[in-house]
């Protein structure tokens, strides 16, 4: 298992490089991009790009200077920002990104779960139909109408809650709500159809046969093979789920880090977005190593490839 | 050693109709249209399509109004008998906004989602049937690309070289066509191995023969699948891309576009942001019920949902 | 007292394609200790007779229609889920036809073996595992240590086989029910697992109902066979008797088509005709539109079996009224 997951974490180094490697040259290249020589840039901010990426240096030297930084963790100045860097951005608004994304996927999983489980179990019955209909709906309305309404309605109408803001854990809900939505509705329905396949797989009745009661084969038996899917569908869910919603921080006010990947991209502030980038890939590239290891563990016929 | 029955009777049941062979195409087209969310969505779907794309002559006839027609002394409105679903804040009539919306938007799907498909098919298939070294390099790439945020790369390339519609067309579909093309993938090479292969070879069928007879068809069902699947997420992708300014573009107009221009006057117009949710969520659900009923009938396992 | 009486037993699967009867009114007793064949085609009913006794049937489709099932003055047929619970795996056990997918592969082997004592005794961990050691031990695998904490794609057929009948007799049961044990099995094997059988028999005393298509495993194994046709019981005798004297023109037909008894260079018997569509069952004997003895009341009156010699029935009406010997 160790030297599975030892494997995995070596191949991640050439991965990241390619990314880098790849970001750098697009950004060096495209027209109206952050080195173009025309652009009016503040002097402030040129001084420091010239410092920081040795502007003057042929470009393969430009190169280097800017993998060694990355090495070192150093991801550079931000443009929109000039006084401050990448770096304390991504520090300063990540926790608020991270609290979201984790409370989005505790309501994702239970709701989820949950809802997938019983429909498994009473499959065709009204407990099927009515929670997979509402998991539709979590598919099928955005974050950005879902968001409003809610607002609309449990903010403003009912008044229970602030319309936006991050700051009493009230503020929470409607926002990991919203965010959830969409994921438990996948997970609900993975659930139910990973759970389908296995109930009526033949060692189920070998389970029955033996005396085991409801519990114990939904539990024991049906759960492992179940939820696989779900477990697959989670790695690149989550690391969007922790990277941040720019609609949802925007809406609700949240000082996240989701908002500023995106303007960055508005904004043409390139380092910014070459750090999101990396700081994203990074994120789904350990979470998949997480689900490919929590997949083994659950799945014995993965272990002997 | 001939075999020789005992006595010679006609076989009891012969004309007993589920006897009666049935091919694979209508015995799909049976159990698609059994599935009455299916049929719902499916009808919904060209209902919407006719009605849209007839929207150059709905609108000024049985409308009354057309899409730009503003009317600032009016105001917005909430749905009158004048107008059925009401007014902006321009005065323009939601209906007709609603319809000629609903025509770029399911136009910027469609097209985008053929993009989409003809890169992913043909990845996929040439990936799948090649196999080797090659499949297992362009199987890598599509790992590494699946680690990056796709809607960042979009909203950069749509900021560097401007917003022209086709520009879109292109850019969704070229961040769509993972999943398709590893399905694909998949499929091929799963029936690259399967039995009816081996059985058409030995007897004496030339490869493009079996290509095109037996593992085209075979790849359609996915295909056809997982392409009524992918539209509503090119829709999602699209909403988002205009809710962020940098979709559609006035004078034209979209779902993403009108939802977003509700979204910001949801307060006082609520109506402005509901009926657009409210067809596009429906949209979303005919697509997605339509796909689950394909996926149905036609037996198709997917690692996607 | 028989261990098991079963009477008058009908299961029936309501399809959107209408009512499908697949057991028709089947009465029959398991003494203890005693081994029962039950001989058919696929879709006699032999199958699904053994899941109902066991409750294992889907039950929206599946209904048990009449009968009754006394075990030990308990009713299988309408006791509790709890009451059922409680016997399966403790006092009936039923190993399955495929091993393959009937262990569960993301489970060791050593947990699903000891998961019966976990079930039904208050036992501990460790005893559970010295219980399960012994067990394969005496299934015929060697190595049990090594493969308690193996998985099931790590074995062979055979030897799955095997552990499904440690699993099915580690509680050691009264009855063990065997529904086509080595249909899914090499020759080879299916003689190894038969022999196994045998030989917990003989050591833990239970009766078993042994359930196949194929009539010379059923008698090689059995101590009375009853063959069943379209969902009703058509003959119940002692092995030796049904062997060297079948009397229904089913059961004959049967023997006859064995290829391994008839001459070699001859011609091979069939049975003509096709297996009968249990949806539109005649009203008389379901065997009745193949069998070359039938005349016109045979499809037309219900048939039950009736002793016609000493302890041998016969569910043939010719049989019964006219004692032809075909």
């Amino acid at each position: 298992m160790l030297r599975f997951i030892a494997r995995r974490v070596l191949e991640t180094i050439p991965v990241m490089f390619i990314i880098a490697t790849a970001t750098f040259f697009m950004m060096r290249l495209v027209p109206g991009g952050p080195f173009d020589s025309e652009k009016n840039i503040d002097p402030e901010v040129k001084a420091r790009m010239a410092a920081h990426y040795g502007l003057d240096k042929p470009l393969f030297q430009q190169y280097l200077l800017q993998m060694k930084h990355l090495l070192q963790g150093d991801l550079g100045p931000s443009f929109k920002y000039p006084s401050r860097t990448v770096n304390e951005i991504i520090a300063e608004a990540f926790p608020a990104s991270l609290e979201l994304g984790a409370e989005a996927l505790l309501v994702a999983l239970v709701l989820g779960l949950a809802a997938g489980l019983i429909a498994s179990l009473k499959q065709n019955s009204a407990l099927d139909h009515a929670p997979m209909s509402l998991a539709m709906i979590g598919i099928c309305v955005p974050t950005f109408v879902m968001g409003p309404l809610l607002i609309l309605v449990f903010a403003l109408h009912l008044d229970w809650f602030n319309a936006a803001g991050w700051f009493f854990p009230r503020d929470r809900v409607l926002p990991a709500l919203t965010l959830g939505a969409y994921y438990a509705a996948y997970v609900a329905r993975l659930t139910r159809g990973g759970m389908l396949e296995i109930l009526h797989q033949d060692y189920i009745r070998t389970a029955r046969a033996k005396g085991a009661g409801g519990a114990r084969v939904l539990f024991k038996h049906a759960l492992r093979g179940g939820i696989l899917p779900v477990v697959s569908f989670l790695g690149p869910a989550v690391a969007g789920l922790l990277t941040g919603s720019f609609v949802v921080e925007t809406i609700f006010e949240i000082p996240g880090l989701g908002r500023f990947f995106v303007t960055s991209a508005f904004n043409r502030d390139y380092f910014m977005v070459m750090g999101a980038v990396l700081f994203y890939a990074v994120f789904v590239i350990a979470l998949n190593l997480v689900v490919d290891v929590v997949l083994v563990w659950l799945d014995p016929k993965l272990r002997f490839e | 050693m001939t075999i020789v029955p005992d006595k010679i009777e006609p076989a009891p049941g012969a004309a007993n109709p589920s006897e009666a062979g049935v091919s694979f195409w209508s015995d799909a087209r049976r159990r698609l249209f059994k599935n009455k969310l299916a049929v719902f969505g499916m009808i919904v779907v060209s209902l919407l399509a006719v009605l849209c794309f007839a929207e150059p002559l709905l609108c000024p006839r049985v409308v009354g109004f057309t899409y730009e027609q503003q009317d600032l002394a009016l105001g917005p409105m909430p749905p009158s008998a004048q107008h059925w679903l009401g007014t902006d804040i321009l005065g323009r009539d939601l209906l007709a906004r609603l319809l000629y919306g609903g025509k770029i938007s399911l136009l910027v799907a469609f097209c985008a989602t053929l993009v989409s498909l003809t890169i992913g098919v043909l990845y996929g298939a040439i990936s799948g049937f090649v196999g080797g070294k090659l499949d297992m390099v362009l199987m890598r790439v599509v790992d590494i690309l699946y680690s990056l945020p796709f809607v960042i790369f979009v909203i950069l390339l749509m900021v560097f070289y401007g917003q022209k519609i086709i520009l879109l067309f292109v850019a969704i579909g070229a961040v769509s066509w993972l999943t398709m093309a590893r399905i694909v993938r998949g499929q091929v090479m799963s029936l690259k191995q399967r039995e009816f292969v081996e059985a058409a070879h030995a007897l004496g069928l030339s490869r493009r023969r079996i290509i095109l007879r037996h593992i085209i068809p075979n790849l359609l069902g996915p295909i056809i699948v997982f392409t009524t699947l992918t539209i509503p997420d090119v829709i999602l992708l699209e909403s988002f891309l205009s809710f962020l300014g940098l979709g559609v573009q006035p004078p034209h107009s979209s779902w993403g576009v009108l939802i977003k221009e509700g979204a910001e006057v949801m307060e006082e117009y609520p109506w402005l942001l509901l009926y657009p949710g409210l067809i596009m969520a429906l949209t979303l659900f005919s697509f997605n019920f339509l796909g689950d009923g394909l996926r149905d009938a036609l037996d198709v396992r997917g690692s996607k949902d | 007292m028989p261990l098991l009486t079963v009477n008058n037993l009908s299961t029936a699967f309501h399809t959107r394609n209408g009512v499908v009867r697949a057991v028709n009114g089947v009465s029959f007793d398991v003494e203890r200790g005693e081994t029962l064949g039950i001989v058919g085609e696929s879709g006699s009913g032999k199958s699904v007779t053994c899941h109902s006794l066991m409750g294992l049937l889907p039950t929206p489709p599946a209904r048990v229609e009449s009968g009754s099932a006394m075990f030990d003055s308990v009713n299988l047929l309408s006791c509790g889920r709890r009451q059922i619970e409680e016997i399966r795996g403790r006092r009936i056990s039923m190993i399955f036809q495929d091993p393959m997918t009937s262990l569960n592969p993301y489970l060791s082997i050593g947990e699903q073996l000891m998961e019966p004592l976990f079930i039904h005794e208050k036992i501990d961990r460790a005893s559970a595992g010295k219980r399960a050691l012994a067990m394969l031990g005496e299934v015929g695998i060697s190595d049990p240590d090594q493969r308690l904490k193996m998985y099931p794609h790590q074995f062979s057929g055979g030897m799955r086989q095997r552990v499904m009948i440690a699993m099915a007799l580690i509680t050691r049961p009264d009855l063990l029910i065997a529904d086509e044990p080595t249909t899914a099995l090499d020759v080879t094997v299916q003689a190894q697992i038969l022999d196994l059988i045998r030989k917990m028999q003989g050591e833990l005393g239970m009766a078993v109902i042994l359930v196949s298509h194929d009539l010379g495993i059923v008698c090689s194994v059995c101590d009375r066979v009853m063959v069943m046709y379209g969902g009703q019981l058509m003959e119940s005798a002692t092995t030796a008797e049904i062997f060297h004297q079948p009397k229904h023109p089913y059961t004959r037909a049967l023997q006859r088509s064995i290829p391994a008894l008839q001459p070699k260079g001859g011609e091979l018997h069939t049975i003509p005709g096709a297996p009968p569509d249990l949806h539109h069952l005649p009203p008389g004997c379901p065997f009745a539109p193949r069998c070359g003895q039938a005349v016109d009341y045979c499809a037309r009156e219900p048939v039950g079996l009736r002793e016609t010699a000493a302890n041998h029935s016969t569910a043939c009406l010719r049989v019964q009224r006219e004692n032809i010997a075909v």
